[in-house]
């Protein structure tokens, strides 16, 4: 077998494994990493919120926010984590897309500079 | 890691922003003419492996959470350059479409993970395997070194990032502005959590796929490529060396 097949088999098993990195902090009671905290958590933390991130902080409204779809974030953990395998999936299809894209127009351009 | 919109002011993110755009250009300028069209999958699929691995959320018990980012892998395999590529690729999609990490503060995301990670990484893992015989373990620790020393210094460039903000914005009552922290909280915040947990994650992660493509490429000298492409220990890094 190819290495860049199995390399791909490795990401499916990675896709399926994804929701670990949602239910581990569930089980362990960790909260969200260090400066990544929401206005109310922020409020919590040091008693206000800086004007400034309360500004910026919705500047972007992004459509699958946190890898999970609007409107279930009280739906479960079953539902969160089909949310995340879903959201894995077409992470990885945009992002390995736009860099193959770039990767093409790079070394097709470059072509006659090489050796 | 991942810096949300807000938490950095608008000095900083101006700053970070005019760093990235030479370095984007250089970038691309490098793997222009080093990349070969045959490494074009690997640099999809590292990508997508740095997109993936940061989906898996590490916790601290009743703490944060924080992840690995795959960044000094894809450098070892495909040299930094295309790494700093392939990484920004990854934060991109992950700012616009998932809300992690902010538009503001990508460009000071792009320079802790996609420039600062990858470079010191590879860097390291190219002085420590200096004449090392394609399979050898010492490049199998090289690499868990390099994983851990790479996202270490960009974790403590990210702590210095936070921790500038209540010094450079605050009011005149002195409430801060973005980010609240002083460099005394966010330094051994940021560095601590990945010297002791997160840190180990990414050493592990950049070793185990290291230790598996050696183990792809024990029929033969030179190693098999793979189809068009190859990953084997002796492919070449778009700066012309050898893995």
């Amino acid at each position: 077998m190819k290495i860049i097949t199995k390399l791909w088999i490795g990401m499916a098993i990675l896709i399926a494994l994804s929701p670990l990195g949602l239910i581990l902090p569930e089980h362990f009671k960790a909260g969200s990493a260090w400066g990544e905290w929401g206005a109310e958590e922020m409020q919590k933390l040091v008693g206000y919120v800086p004007n400034g991130l309360a500004k910026f902080s919705t500047l972007w409204n992004a459509p699958v926010p946190d890898y999970a779809f609007k409107g279930w974030e009280e739906k479960g953990l079953s539902h969160l984590s089909f949310a995340y395998i879903i959201s894995a999936i077409v992470g990885i299809a945009l992002v390995s897309l736009l860099a193959w894209l770039i990767g093409k127009t790079l070394t097709k351009k470059g072509a006659e500079h090489k050796e | 890691m991942h810096i949300p919109d807000g938490y950095l002011g608008p000095t900083t993110c101006g700053f970070f922003y005019a760093v990235m755009l030479p370095i984007w250009a250089v970038a691309s300028k490098i793997v222009k003419k080093t990349l070969k069209a045959k490494q074009v999958p690997m640099l999809a699929i590292g990508a997508a492996f740095s997109f993936v691995i940061m989906m898996f959320n590490v916790p601290i018990i009743g703490g944060s959470t924080g992840h690995a980012v795959g960044g000094v892998l894809v450098a070892i395999l495909l040299g930094p350059w295309a790494a700093c590529i392939a990484i920004t690729v990854a934060l991109v999609i992950q700012a616009l479409l998932f809300g992690d990490g902010g538009i503001t503060a990508f460009g000071a995301n792009c320079f802790n993970l996609a420039f600062i990670l990858p470079f010191v990484g590879y860097y390291i893992y190219q002085a420590l395997t200096y004449r090392a015989p394609a399979i050898s373990n010492r490049r199998v620790l090289a690499a868990g070194i390099a994983g851990y020393v790479g996202i270490n210094i960009a974790a403590l460039f990210t702590g210095v990032e936070f921790g500038l903000q209540p010094l450079l914005h605050h009011t005149a009552a002195g409430q801060a502005l973005y980010c609240p922290y002083g460099l005394n909280v966010s330094v051994p915040a940021m560095a601590g959590e990945h010297l002791l947990i997160f840190g180990w994650v990414e050493a592990i992660v950049t070793a185990l796929v290291i230790k598996f493509l050696q183990k792809q490429d024990t029929n033969g000298f030179p190693p098999k490529t793979c189809g068009n492409d190859t990953v084997g220990l002796n492919a070449e890094t778009t700066n012309g060396r050898s893995l």
